[in-house]
């Protein structure tokens, strides 16, 4: 008899496991994203943790609600957005949430001007995110040391307030750069006890950020000749080692010029193009980057002129 | 006497779930919902007092639901209504009104007849409650009649 129930039981993981079709989703989350095997490790077992967890609750083993407040921490471009995306669906799928929407804020959105303006401002945001996952990105920019009538301590606690209820079904994550992050922990401990999983997301290495150009321009149906592939290597090192390289989403700034390169040699170029020349990247459309001409006196800015600014790369698929 | 105005008033008070599901509703219609609340009842009262600012751009009912037990929070032994309004040109109207709270006691009303010229009559109701002063009317400690 006891058998019989443990028997059903084991049915119901692999059946619980196929309904929730939280397996698609780590799939694509394993096709789209290059590398950061550990961030995907992670999320695989907290995946598998919440499915066990909704089982034990539903044979009536607990009753408390697992915390699931995360903490991602990386440098910018490492896929923090895109993974918090996917997180989102994964616990819609497991029925953490109750709709896979993910509302992104900063400080800016969420601490006021002036008193009374904050508390207003945080809620709203907040009840917009709710029932769903409430991205804040850069949070170590809600405590401010220097200043301690700062009115981001205000909108520390009402998060807190909120987090610690997990009554409406809001899941928060906070992201940032990681010793600003563990700063800010260290600062709040409030904060520290209330969010349960703890992801860091490395820096890409130049194979990985290769892979991802080529996958990216794959998407928009461009390809690499083998010359413009080792120029491109080349542009990736040189990058890299300037102060603002943003990872995939320097990447993906790059691909977005070298394009307009692209269109423009074949616009001021002679002749009829042919559709493999508008597919066609060269090697010169890469080696035309600024970060070849180290001129004496012009500042390394990696961007040529009028190139988005480092407010403008910022972008949610960075993927 | 209980209080009927808006959807649902002759049915018996609706649940905290069926509410959910009703602004959930309001909701994927895209209404914006807002919280009124009064202790001035009468049927021609359409105007009661906001509680907070009307709800835009909201994905889930739980965030009503928060403003909705905020409400009920300061205001125990108040009526609370939620409105759903239908900002669709041509419509342009509140779509779905309705009670989530009434008071614990609510009196009634009493018919107050006014003698006009020749011996006609005009009626008036109102409300035992509205004898006293606003915010006194239905004090938190009247749990029911008093016998």
């Amino acid at each position: 008899m006891d058998h019989a129930r443990i028997d059903g039981e084991l049915l119901d993981i692999a059946q619980a496991f196929k309904d929730s079709s939280v397996q698609e989703v780590l799939d694509e989350l394993d096709h789209q994203l290059v590398g950061l095997q550990e961030v995907k490790t992670r999320i695989r077992e907290i995946a598998a943790f919440l499915l066990v967890d909704r089982l034990r609750r539903e044979v009536g083993l607990t009753a408390e609600r697992p915390v699931l407040h995360m903490c991602f921490t990386g440098r910018p471009g490492t896929g923090k957005t895109t993974v918090a995306m996917r997180m989102a669906q994964i616990l819609h799928r497991l029925g953490y949430i109750r709709r896979d929407h993910l509302v992104v804020a900063t400080r800016d959105d969420l601490v006021g001007q002036y008193v009374g303006h904050t508390a207003p401002k945080t809620k709203d945001v907040l009840k917009k995110a709710m029932g769903g996952l409430l991205f804040i990105d850069e949070a170590y920019y809600l405590y401010r040391r220097e200043n301690e009538r700062d009115y981001g301590q205000e909108t520390i606690e009402i998060l807190l307030q909120v987090m610690e209820q997990q009554r409406e079904g809001l899941v928060v994550i906070l992201a940032g750069y990681k010793e600003r992050m563990d700063e800010f922990f260290r600062s709040n401990p409030g904060m520290r006890s209330r969010v349960a999983h703890h992801l860091d997301f490395p820096d890409f290495t130049p194979d990985e950020l290769e892979q991802i150009a080529e996958m990216m321009l794959g998407q928009q149906m461009y390809f690499f000749t083998q010359p413009a592939r080792e120029a491109f290597r080349a542009y990736l090192t040189r990058r890299m080692a300037l102060p603002d390289f943003a990872n995939a989403r320097s990447v993906r700034n790059a691909i977005d010029r070298i394009k307009l390169r692209h269109a423009n040699r074949i616009y001021s170029g002679s002749g009829p193009a042919t559709r493999e020349d508008l597919a066609r990247i060269d090697a010169t459309d890469i080696l035309k980057s600024r970060v070849f001409q180290d001129l004496p006196g012009d500042p390394p800015s990696g961007e040529p002129a009028g190139a988005p600014s480092r407010v403008g790369e910022r972008g949610k698929n960075a993927i | 006497m209980r209080v009927t105005q808006g959807t649902f008033s002759f049915l018996p008070d609706l649940t905290d779930e069926q509410i959910r599901k009703q602004v959930g509703y309001c909701l994927t219609n895209g209404w914006p919902v807002n919280v009124e609340f009064t202790d001035d009842p009468h049927p021609r009262n359409a105007y009661w007092e906001m509680w907070e600012l009307p709800m835009f751009d909201l994905a889930d009912p739980a965030a009503i639901m928060f403003e909705i037990n905020a409400c009920r929070k300061a205001c125990p032994n108040h009526y609370i209504k939620v409105n759903g309004y239908d900002a669709a040109k041509g419509r342009e109207t509140v779509a779905l009104s309705f009670i989530v709270q009434r008071p614990k006691h609510e009196p009634g009303f009493r018919l107050a007849r006014q003698e006009g010229p020749g011996r006609s009559i005009r009626y008036a109701v109102e409300s035992y409650a509205t004898g006293k002063p606003e915010g006194e009317r239905y004090p938190e400690s009247e749990t029911g009649p008093r016998r």
